[in-house]
């Protein structure tokens, strides 16, 4: 009578070809344990198994990529000695269940992928996206709501991942210098929270995930081993929820403690330092398990752990249970033998439990032990480069948005175009998050040159006079729409924010949130996106040194837009030579680099997929803009080179809301108004708001627009003067006919103060 | 002269105090491990921000039984000059070397910000290089910053002139909205009755460069180094970040 039923192998997220597999890689039905170890190792969040063929489109070459994907996190060079290290990763699911933990567990994950690369982590920052946190207002063709908007809860769950990436970070001594916070009605039920870290090494200090040397004594570190987090990689990220799931899977979120991270950051940053380590994991997704075999399979070499060696937090454990399990605050460690009494004292140092577990082996298996027989002994290869590949189907999915605008698009006057343009202010998506930055601690490290607010965030380097520039963007509406379009322009818009601070993109990481994988038409956005990725990386010259893919991102049955976020790094050499979004000065001219009109389709098609249609006439239609890519580039290259020659007083990227919006936002930033026309035949609305992409606004001296125009036409890109800096308002008008003008303090009141109304004026 | 940076397991503003003492000003600064006793000859101990001992129990409450901090008591009570920042003050109320407690916020969320402080005393080995009244801008970043204590105790510290800052508006004046915390009679720091160890919730190391926004927090770095060679000058370079 086997033990293995097929409801267990069932039970295990595995489908009865892959269980025929198990059995004939191991030649002999599982035990238990190693059921459990399958489980989770080909899940789809530790296996990649529906999305590795098609990643591997993706550009991770570069001179200055020193690792691409596949290790803890991608690694970049940036001169004099140093590197950094930095990736993305998504914690969706554990932070719908609980916010707080989910959120608080997804910043301490990210955190040790990057010190267990031997770097300290200089910056974090989060992709967020929610349900609606207000009812939907009237509008022309309000979408028919099935009811399924909840605002409250949606206040609730960020709430609470705020609470908790700030109960992290903070504690932890990291700055969260800063992100983005999108809502929109797909994130109802299925909120997501990517987390994006970032740090700094010496390049000899550099280590990697990788256990050598047969005979050396493996070593466990940090918090005991307790019963939270079982089967969070196979169960919480690998499979769709139903509504009632929030509750019942609450007991696999885990739960965070920033303080021992912090300890750990120092032991283990002290102890590789010391050179007795030889490689280090931390253990996060499928704990233990994936730390011990990822670590044999890529020294070649296998591990043998004892499991009554395991430091546990609470008794009568099993093997399973202590295999799986994914308690925080974790690693692994591989030093050399005759050297562990060095690593130990250090973590004695620091007040950690530092244990010998067992020893690195010359077969390459993982080998688990408990009162020295072995209850499990798996090949690593099976579990990680032989884990199942699938070319899953695909096909396209059908629109559910028409091409054509769907509703009458009635002339509005110039009051109610400057109303319009108070409404964007102050919808969630793009008003000030304030609320939200303040309880991040954004200054420790004394690193932070610009911290949220602006395009990208900067972080100098004390030990070079460098600085690194970083954004994350993500644009669910466009990659509805279209998805390859959508990805083009949201690779386009991160390196846009990064040039628009002065700084070089040098690498990026992408974090991949989609539905169902198994769903043709959700396996036809991704592949679209990758496409879509891969052109833009390629053409910008930007290599993707690693990421995440999450799948399942699904609640009863509707998924969410197809999410890909892109983090990019950029390098800026001297970092006082930097731009910010802010009119600093009166008596500027006001110019956009690129021009105001870069699209050459059909305007009213792509003004479907604006921030503007969505929001003020509260539908969408047709798609978003084809990036010319070429032209992106030589715009990026020719704002990065006015910004060093001291040309630019500010530099602001244009993007959701489009030129309206981004003048808004520089005039509120530097507290100087504008004045502007538009002198351009056409619909003033879709000057002001279309979301036409390489274009950057601009202030420069009057006696400097020679310079630069020389610049302009050097890099061959168009670039137009639309008005002057000064007085206190933002004045518009269009071919010689004012439109409105707004005071800039009329302007900040509503776009300082949406988010707080939105969060603290209403009862929930 | 040195400037002694207490760590803590679970400082983490502890590099920044550091850094800005040797970069900003010039000086010598030294890190004091919380097991030790010795501080290594420092004119000036510093208590930096961050969460010691994972502020587990209460802000502070645990990190008072450190060794070090009996050394840092000892040279307290010899006169040694005492530089408590962010958690270093809740760290000095905890250890009694300061009166009073903390409160979480008012709007009991974590604040990071810049704000503006007024100096009310210029007769302190901390504010000796500001001008009576004077308003700076450093930053805030803690959950646990508003100050409380009874009404006779604030009452000794208003006489006995042991308020050195209170949160203001830029332009000097006090106001409820200028208060990002709640804290009592709108202070931002205090000091002992000898005058030799000062509390204080923003943080003068994240001020300390005009690249980061504000060198406002130089002064108090400064009146420090002043204080310690017997004189009283007027911070270098000042003037020109003004």
């Amino acid at each position: 009578m086997p033990l293995i039923s097929p409801e267990l192998v069932e039970q295990h997220n595995l489908t009865p070809e892959e269980y025929q597999r198990i059995l004939k890689t191991l030649g002999r039905e599982p035990t238990l344990t190693e059921l459990g170890i399958f489980s989770v190792m080909w899940s789809e969040h530790c296996s990649y198994k529906s999305s590795r063929i098609y990643l591997k489109r993706l550009p991770t070459q570069a001179p200055q990529v020193l690792q691409g994907p596949g290790e803890n996190a991608g690694v970049v060079d940036l001169g004099h000695g140093w590197a950094c290290v930095f990736k993305i990763e998504s914690h969706n699911h554990p932070s719908f269940v609980e916010p707080f933990q989910g959120a608080a567990t997804g910043v301490g994950g990210i955190l040790r992928d990057i010190f267990t690369m031997g770097a300290r982590p200089i910056a974090v920052m989060d992709s967020l996206r929610f349900g609606p946190i207000v009812s939907p207002p009237n509008t022309p063709a309000a979408p028919a709501t099935d009811g399924a908007v909840n605002p409250a809860l949606n206040r609730r769950i960020l709430r609470g991942v705020v609470g908790g990436i700030s109960f992290y970070g903070n504690c932890f001594g990291v700055p969260t210098v800063g992100g983005e916070t999108v809502f929109g009605a797909s994130y109802q039920n299925n909120p997501l929270v990517n987390v994006f870290a970032l740090g700094v090494a010496r390049k000899e200090h550099l280590f990697l995930a990788r256990a050598k040397g047969a005979g050396n004594p493996v070593i466990y570190v940090g918090a005991k081993t307790g019963r939270d987090g079982i089967h969070g990689a196979s169960l919480l990220a690998s499979s769709e929820f139903s509504g009632a799931d929030g509750q019942q899977k609450r007991p696999n979120v885990q739960v965070g403690d920033p303080f021992l991270e912090k300890l750990l950051l120092e032991a283990c940053l002290e102890a590789m330092h010391s050179g007795a380590v030889l490689g280090v994991q931390d253990m996060g997704a499928a704990g233990l398990t994936c730390s011990t075999c990822e670590m044999g399979a890529r020294g070649g070499v296998g591990i043998e752990i004892e499991m009554e060696r395991v430091p546990q937090r609470e008794t009568g454990m099993t093997a399973y249970e202590i295999l799986l399990s994914e308690s925080q605050e974790r690693m692994l460690l591989v030093a050399q033998r005759g050297r562990e009494q060095e690593v130990f004292q250090v973590f004695r140092k620091w007040g950690l439990d530092a244990v010998e577990i067992g020893q690195v082996i010359e077969e390459p298996v993982l080998r688990v032990r408990q009162g020295g027989e072995v209850i499990a002994e798996i090949p690593n290869a099976a579990l990680t480069e032989q884990a199942p590949v699938y070319e899953r189907p695909w096909a396209p999915r059908l629109r559910s948005a028409p091409m054509e605008c769907p509703i009458p698009l009635e002339k509005r006057n110039g009051a109610e175009l400057g109303e319009d343009l108070l409404r964007l202010l102050s919808d969630p998506s793009i008003a000030s998050k304030r609320w939200i930055y303040e309880q991040y601690d954004t200054m420790v490290r004394t690193n932070t040159v610009i911290g949220p607010g602006g395009d990208a965030a900067l972080v100098r380097l004390k030990e070079t006079g460098q600085a690194l520039a970083m954004s994350v963007d993500g644009n669910g509406r466009y990659c509805l729409l279209d998805p390859r379009r959508g990805a083009r322009m949201i690779v386009a818009e991160a390196a846009r924010n990064v040039s628009a601070t002065g700084a070089v993109p040098i690498g990026a990481t992408n974090c991949l949130n989609f539905g169902n994988p198994e769903r043709p038409s959700i396996l036809w956005q991704f592949v679209e996106v990758i496409e879509g990725m891969a052109e833009a990386c390629r053409t910008l010259d930007i290599p993707i040194t690693g990421g995440n893919v999450s799948f399942y991102n699904e609640t009863d049955g509707r998924a969410i837009d197809p999410t890909p976020v892109v983090g990019v790094v950029g390098l800026l050499q001297k970092s006082d030579c930097l731009a910010r979004i802010g009119f600093r000065q009166e008596g500027r001219r006001i110019i956009v680099l690129g021009g105001v009109v870069t699209i050459r389709e059909d305007p009213l098609i792509c003004f479907g997929s604006s921030q503007y249609a969505q929001t003020i006439l509260g539908t969408s239609w047709g798609i978003p803009p084809w990036v010319d890519l070429e032209y992106e580039k030589r715009v990026q290259a020719c704002c990065r080179r006015l910004i060093a020659e001291a040309l630019a007083d500010s530099a602001h990227d244009l993007s959701d809301g489009g030129l309206a919006v981004a003048l808004a936002e520089s005039c509120m930033a530097g507290g100087q108004g504008a004045t502007i026309d538009l002198n351009w035949n056409g619909d003033p609305r879709l000057l002001l708001f279309a979301e036409d992409p390489s274009r950057i606004l601009m202030s420069v001296a009057e006696m400097d627009l020679v310079k630069v125009d020389r610049l302009v036409s050097e890099y061959n890109i168009r670039a137009v003067v639309l008005g002057t800096t000064g007085s206190a308002a933002l004045s518009l008008s269009h071919q010689g006919e004012a439109l409105f003008k707004i005071p800039v303090s009329a302007l900040r009141s509503r776009y300082e103060t949406a988010l707080e109304q939105a969060l603290e004026a209403v009862s929930s | 002269m040195k400037f002694g940076v207490v760590v803590f397991p679970g400082s983490n503003c502890d590099h920044d105090a550091f850094y800005a003492v040797e970069h900003a000003l010039g000086q010598q600064a030294a890190f004091l491990w919380h097991q030790s006793t010795d501080l290594q000859q420092s004119d000036v101990i510093i208590l930096p921000g961050g969460f010691a001992y994972g502020d587990y129990l209460r802000t502070g409450a645990i990190a008072r039984f450190a060794p070090m901090m009996s050394a840092v008591r000892d040279f307290a009570e010899r006169g040694g000059l005492v530089l408590g920042i962010c958690n270093g003050f809740q760290i000095l109320l905890e250890s009694g070397l300061l009166k009073g407690a903390m409160l979480r916020n008012r709007n009991l969320k974590f604040v990071c910000q810049p704000v503006h402080i007024r100096v009310e005393n210029i007769e302190t080995p901390f504010t000796n290089a500001l001008r009576p009244g004077q308003v700076l801008e450093i930053p805030i970043a803690h959950a646990e910053g508003n100050y409380y204590a009874d009404a006779a105790t604030l009452e000794q510290l208003e006489t006995r002139r042991q308020v050195v800052f209170r949160y203001c508006r830029a332009s000097g004046e006090l106001a409820e909205d200028a208060n990002p915390n709640g804290s009592a009679n709108f202070i931002a720091g205090i000091m002992n009755r000898a005058g030799n160890v000062l509390g204080m919730m923003p943080h003068p190391e994240r001020a300390s460069e005009a690249l980061l926004g504000s060198t406002d927090g130089r002064y108090i770095f400064q009146s420090l180094v002043n204080a310690v060679a017997g004189g009283r000058r007027v911070a270098p370079g000042m003037a020109a970040a003004r």
